[in-house]
């Protein structure tokens, strides 16, 4: 193993993601765009969740004078927002493409309404307008108490889930499709044909992109701490370490990807096959709480799952790197089984 | 066949085959390479040179079959000693020629200076332009020094020139008869009979995945298409021209005579008074012995 090798590779791996203009742009104004598009939408503290539906409004749209209609209850509602419809028709067309969760007509005593079956969001709201109907002084069975302790924000919550998918998206591609391609194009074999070894290759491609995917992510995190002032409870270290863990680890899946294979179209089916299962089950966008077990333990077969788990401990918990550790574990093992697989596997020209 | 080089070996092949499901790409090929020849392994496309030159650059593996590099088999040591020139290949991107060349020096225990190279190879103008952004014939050129960087014992060229126009194609013969005056071991594939004429003084000619013959150029010309063609002008031809040694053709307005003994012609022709001015004289060629070994043309 000659480390002369292994720099002159790496460095010139860094100087093409440098050069490349529009990816490596991409690569900063992806994750940043989507934090803070998040940032501002969610920067109130109370979203809107729901939509109801009001006929007959003249002009459609304008829904400020038949709100006296309804409970006050109901529309003062903050996660509830009225869209107006001029004819009945016009109202069940959304319903029906659930644009809207319920449809209300006013003037009518009782008051009629339609809603979905099929749609979780309409029995929710269903339920909101039956307790509303209900008088108030019947409804003192409850008794809100507040949160005790550190509230957090859902931006917060959802900036590391950014992060890991950024990096998982840039571990997979940025190694598995580029190799590809330069295996097809003939980059590989002209390596072959000079003393560089396998090893020092693929070590080379996962030492560069772990450079890069951090260098991007402390970029991408300064960027968007100035403007949405995230709040971090645990050590900042600690995080840095289970990113590293993180993205060693997706790149050593990224380079299992790149082991075999000459077709840029096949190995893109392959990265959407793992890519898209892991950002909806690893917690990225919502957490899977509640979800069927054998779901939950479907996600902890990826990487991102165990690297979002131990990064929002640390950020959002304040945890400390021990209580992160068995996640750290779980990432190293798999970076070890990843490379032992992808070294096997790897060919130059097939 | 078996096939031999007059010069100390440096490469032994024996028996190397490579067979694709029911595709005999390189089938029993036995022969040796003489150190500091230029050999040309001529043939037309899907004959099996690049097969059979990757099989001994060691990038595929053959069926069966042994090489021997100096007499022994090839070692890491052996990606030391040999420079490579793909046929078709990419280069790493957003690098420029000059950082090209820098980032594979490095990959070798022993390099070449890397301005020398690009002297070498006429790559002043354009070192420090992205090797995505250059010519056809710069990026041959580019390649050639890639294969040269590390100062190779022995240098693989397959199908250089293909693709180039016809000044680009003469630029890199010069630098190639530079690399072969240096007693530097060449192995040449391509389908253009002139480029063989021109650099190799040890040819094989494939087809079908075997070595057909084998031998120097005009060797080959000499064992297998003596014939050569006088073309004389119709008018200047005399009626009764008596025993001329060769078979008489009407071509046109022109008579051709195509014969062993071009001497003995050329003699009588003159003796009738016929002006040489109007005469042409074609020679064989390594297309003729291909044509006549195969009944194929090379560039079939």
């Amino acid at each position: 193993m000659r480390f002369k090798r292994m720099w002159a590779i790496y460095h010139a791996r860094n100087r093409e993601f440098f050069r490349d203009r529009a990816a490596f742009g991409w690569n900063f104004l992806f994750p940043f765009l989507i934090i803070l598009g998040f940032g501002v939408i969610f920067k109130g503290d109370y979203q809107t969740q729901f939509k109801v539906g009001l006929f007959p409004i003249f002009p459609s749209g304008s829904v400020h004078q038949s709100i006296d209609l309804l409970p006050e209850s109901f529309v003062a509602f903050k996660a509830i927002s009225l869209v107006g419809f001029e004819t009945r028709a016009q109202g069940m067309d959304k319903l029906k493409h659930h644009k809207i969760d319920l449809l209300v007509e006013t003037g009518t005593q009782p008051i009629r309404y339609w809603v979905s079956d099929s749609s979780p969001s309409g029995a929710i709201v269903e339920r909101l307008l039956k307790e509303a109907l209900v008088p108030s002084d019947s409804a003192v069975r409850f008794e809100k108490k507040d949160i005790q302790g550190r509230q957090i924000r859902y931006i917060d919550w959802l900036f590391p889930g950014v992060l890991g998918m950024n990096m998982m998206f840039s571990a997979l591609y940025g190694v598995g499709w580029v190799v590809v391609r330069y295996r097809k194009n003939g980059v590989l074999k002209r390596l072959k044909a000079t003393p560089l070894t396998a090893f020092e290759y693929l070590t080379a491609q996962l030492i560069s992109r772990i450079f890069l995917l951090m260098f991007t992510l402390v970029v991408v995190w300064v960027g968007c701490d100035l403007i949405l002032d995230f709040r971090v409870y645990g050590s900042l270290l600690n995080l840095f370490l289970v990113f590293l863990a993180g993205s060693t680890c997706m790149t050593a899946l990224g380079l299992i990807i790149a082991s075999r294979g000459t077709s840029e179209e096949f190995t893109n089916g392959i990265l959407n096959f793992i890519s898209w299962p892991m950002m909806f089950l690893s917690e990225v966008w919502f957490s899977i709480e509640g979800a069927p077990g054998w779901l939950q333990a479907s996600a902890k077969i990826f990487p991102l799952t165990h690297l979002l788990k131990a990064a929002r401990q640390v950020m959002n918990e304040g945890e400390g790197l021990f209580a992160v550790m068995p996640e750290i574990t779980i990432l190293c093992a798999m970076t070890l089984a990843f490379l032992l697989v992808g070294a096997a596997l790897f060919s130059w020209n097939k | 066949m078996k096939a031999t080089a007059p010069m100390k070996p440096l490469l032994e092949l024996v028996d190397i085959h490579k067979y694709y499901k029911r595709l005999r790409a390189v089938d029993g090929v036995s022969m040796t390479i003489g150190q500091g020849s230029c050999f040309g392994l001529l043939g037309p496309n899907g004959a099996g040179k690049t097969t059979l030159i990757e099989i001994i650059e060691d990038i595929i593996d053959p069926t069966g079959g042994t090489i021997l590099y100096k007499g022994a088999r090839r070692a890491a040591q052996f990606r030391q000693e040999v420079g490579i020139m793909f046929q078709q290949t990419a280069l790493l991107s957003f690098l420029t020629v000059a950082e090209t060349l820098e980032t594979f020096s490095r990959l070798y225990d022993r390099t070449e200076s890397i301005d020398h190279l690009i002297q070498l190879c006429h790559l002043e103008e354009v070192k420090a332009q992205l090797n995505d952004k250059i010519s056809g014939g710069q990026k041959q050129r580019l390649l050639l020094a890639l294969a040269l960087l590390n100062r190779p014992e022995l240098v693989f060229l397959d199908e250089p020139s293909t693709g180039l126009d016809p000044q680009a194609r003469r630029n890199l013969w010069d630098i190639i008869n530079t690399v072969k005056s240096q007693g530097r071991t060449i192995v040449l594939t391509t389908h253009y009979m002139e480029e063989a004429e021109k650099l190799c003084d040890d040819i094989a000619i494939m087809d079908k995945g075997n070595v057909i013959a084998r031998g120097a150029p005009m060797a080959l010309i000499e064992t297998h298409c003596r014939r050569a063609t006088l073309s004389v002008p119709k008018v200047q031809f005399p009626e009764k021209p008596g025993d001329l040694q060769g078979v008489i053709n009407e071509r046109g307005d022109r008579i051709q005579i195509r014969t062993d003994n071009v001497n003995a012609v050329v003699s009588k022709l003159l003796s009738m008074g016929v002006d040489m001015r109007g005469v042409n004289l074609q020679t064989p060629s390594l297309e003729d012995v291909f044509l006549k070994l195969t009944g194929r043309s090379l560039r079939e």
